[in-house]
């Protein structure tokens, strides 16, 4: 076929360049109000916690006009930072992973075996990422290969791991005390000008994940294989394998969160990551990512993830009893539902 | 008319005991429109799935420029250069216009990074070119906010932006109005005149008719006639031949209507 053949698609209803050009120019009519609908959710997000946040100053403005409330936090929060994200690329993909609690024990006691051994902590690092990489990539397979129920499927292997751990320690922990020696300490898990290190690394995987979900193909396809996945098996897309890569995903997060929660404690308990499943799942849906899959924010669940770690925080500290946690953790979980779902509409 | 795009070679499918399709023989010349008719349960959608690398068929050859394929899939006959605008139009609505138009062929640079400012481009582009602009909507647009009517025109903008040599489209003009159903045919014409080929699979027999330079009828399973346009007069004598087909004693009555019709 030669260039002369080519179709004279130019002529149809619009006019090839010039005027139509400017009519498409824009996303919206400001960049303002394109920014706020793109990002409608996440800011929505922002709202709900920045009004708890005047809830709980009103209440006990002295305490919380103390850095060390929010020093406390912010060692905390890198933690959980590391599991929600990825977790909003599951949730997009269409799936759940509920696993990832004892993928954190399982990686973080791999670190804890090498550092005891006597190895570099990079070194244990490097092994836990590993061990994350391979139990995603094991939990994914069987969940897409298998043919299961990603919500039944990652429930028993979150029970099957955290038994093998149980299993093999007897219930003992490990203490890691030539770790706050270490260069991986310093760099992963002190402080800089009385700031936890950690929050640092956080915002850093947080930015980096925000533009894997926004600008890389990877993110697109999950986007795409959770919006419809029968399309994007049309259009050539290996559903299979985008759903097994959010897994393994989850798996690196929960390594790294893992591996940063042993080194707050210098200790390695055989329950390592157990209370984190409610408060970071609570995170990704607080943080306006809807449950059908196809959309979502990485930016609104790392919001939705401070939100939930200032609710236990903030609800002792402005003078109530523990007793109030849970009832607030709820209140804020439903709150933040019912806006987002007068704040986006699901199209079909 | 030149060379054979595809070809499929006694092409059988089956899912389980049930045969699909029982030994299809179709090709497809540069440059040419086959109507592809068929009543429901005929095998269109297996053969068009088959034709797009969505199914696999259990036996039977297929040919991509003379070249027996293999290890055929979706994104092989999309690089093959055979695009699919599918019945459903296989659009993921909570997406933007642009991320649909590059579903499964993002454009991107150094590590698969999104060429995001090319990409809107591109999708600009494309959809000015089939006709489809508004001041409503932009390559930003969700596309669950489009009509019936634009969802079509991303769905074919996104088959054409690779210069496919052959566009299938299936029941194009269903829940169309007349004058998108219009802009579709406008479309098919431009294909051609570029040298281009198209499949166009029709439940309304008088679209296929108006448009197609050969008729191929689908009946079961298999091929029950292929006819070049100069064969075939009217589309009643397809209509009829479908029933035929379909009834080969005769329905009492019909036959009689339909000839009654012709007179008339």
């Amino acid at each position: 076929m030669s260039k002369a053949m080519e179709p004279d698609l130019q002529t149809p209803l619009g006019r090839a360049s010039g005027q139509a050009s400017k009519e498409w120019r824009h996303p919206s009519d400001n960049w303002l109000r394109g920014f706020i609908l793109d990002n409608r959710a996440a800011l929505g997000t922002l709202g709900v916690f920045i009004v708890m946040m005047a809830a709980f100053m009103i209440a006990n403005p002295t305490v919380f006009t103390t850095w060390y409330l929010y020093s406390s936090v912010l060692t905390t929060l890198p933690v959980a930072l590391f599991v929600v994200v990825p977790l909003v690329f599951v949730v997009t993909c269409g799936e759940i992973d509920l696993s990832f609690p004892a993928t954190m024990g399982f990686a973080s006691w791999v670190f804890a075996l090498v550092v005891q051994a006597g190895y570099d902590p990079f070194l244990g690092i490097a092994a836990a990422i590993l061990t994350g990489t391979l139990l995603g990539f094991l939990v994914g397979s069987l969940v897409v290969y298998g043919g299961l129920s990603s919500l039944i499927a990652t429930l028993g292997m979150n029970f099957l791991l955290r038994g093998l751990i149980q299993i093999i320690n007897e219930g003992k922990s490990t203490a890691l005390t030539g770790l706050s020696d270490s260069w991986a300490y310093a760099i992963f898990s002190s402080q800089v000008w009385g700031i936890p290190v950690q929050i640092f690394w956080a915002i850093a995987f947080v930015v980096f994940s925000a533009l894997l979900y926004n600008r890389h193909r990877f993110g697109a396809q999950v986007k795409v294989v959770g919006d419809n996945p029968d399309s994007a098996k049309q259009m050539g897309i290996d559903v299979k394998r985008v759903r097994v890569k959010v897994f393994v995903f989850v798996g690196i997060g929960a390594a790294i969160a893992g591996t940063f929660s042993v080194m707050i404690n210098f200790t390695w308990w055989p329950t390592a990551g157990d209370g984190y499943l409610l408060p970071v799942l609570a995170s990704v849906f607080v943080g306006g990512t809807p449950t059908w899959g196809g959309i979502g924010t990485v930016v609104g669940g790392a919001i939705g993830a401070v939100t939930v770690s200032f609710i236990q925080t903030g609800v002792v500290a402005a003078g109530l009893s523990g007793f109030y946690v849970q009832f607030f953790n709820g209140l804020i979980i439903i709150l933040s539902l019912l806006g987002h779902k007068w704040n986006q509409a699901r199209y079909r | 008319m030149g060379e054979r795009i595809i070809e499929l070679r006694d092409i059988k499918k089956s899912y389980g005991q049930v045969y699909a399709l029982g030994g299809v023989n179709l090709s497809v010349d540069r440059g040419e429109v086959v109507g592809l008719i068929g009543d429901n349960g005929a095998g269109k959608s297996t053969l068009i799935k088959i034709l797009s690398g969505v199914v696999r068929p259990t036996s039977g050859e297929i040919l991509v420029r003379g070249e027996p394929v293999t290890g055929w899939s979706a994104a092989r006959s999309r690089d093959a250069g055979i695009e699919t605008v599918f019945q459903d139009r296989a659009l993921a609505v909570q997406q933007t216009i642009v991320r649909n138009i590059f579903m499964g062929r993002e454009l991107t640079g150094f590590l698969g990074w999104l060429k995001v400012n090319k990409e809107i481009e591109e999708a600009s582009r494309l959809m000015r070119e089939i006709g489809f602009t508004s001041k409503v909507f932009t390559p930003h647009s969700i596309v669950g906010q489009l009509s019936g009517g634009e969802r079509q025109g991303v769905a074919i903008a996104r088959a054409i932006y690779k210069q496919a040599e052959l566009i299938i489209l299936d029941e194009p003009t269903t829940a169309l109005s007349l004058t998108e159903t219009a802009k579709v045919f406008h479309f098919v014409r431009q294909v051609r005149a570029s040298g281009r080929s198209i499949l166009f699979i029709g439940h309304n027999i008088h679209h296929v008719f108006d448009i197609a330079d050969r008729f191929v009828v689908l009946d079961r399973g298999k091929v029950a006639l292929t006819a070049d346009r100069s064969e075939v007069k009217s589309a009643e004598d397809l209509i009829n031949f479908m029933e035929d087909v379909a009834h080969p004693g005769g329905l009492p009555g019909l036959h009689e209507g339909a000839e009654a019709e012709q007179r008339a």
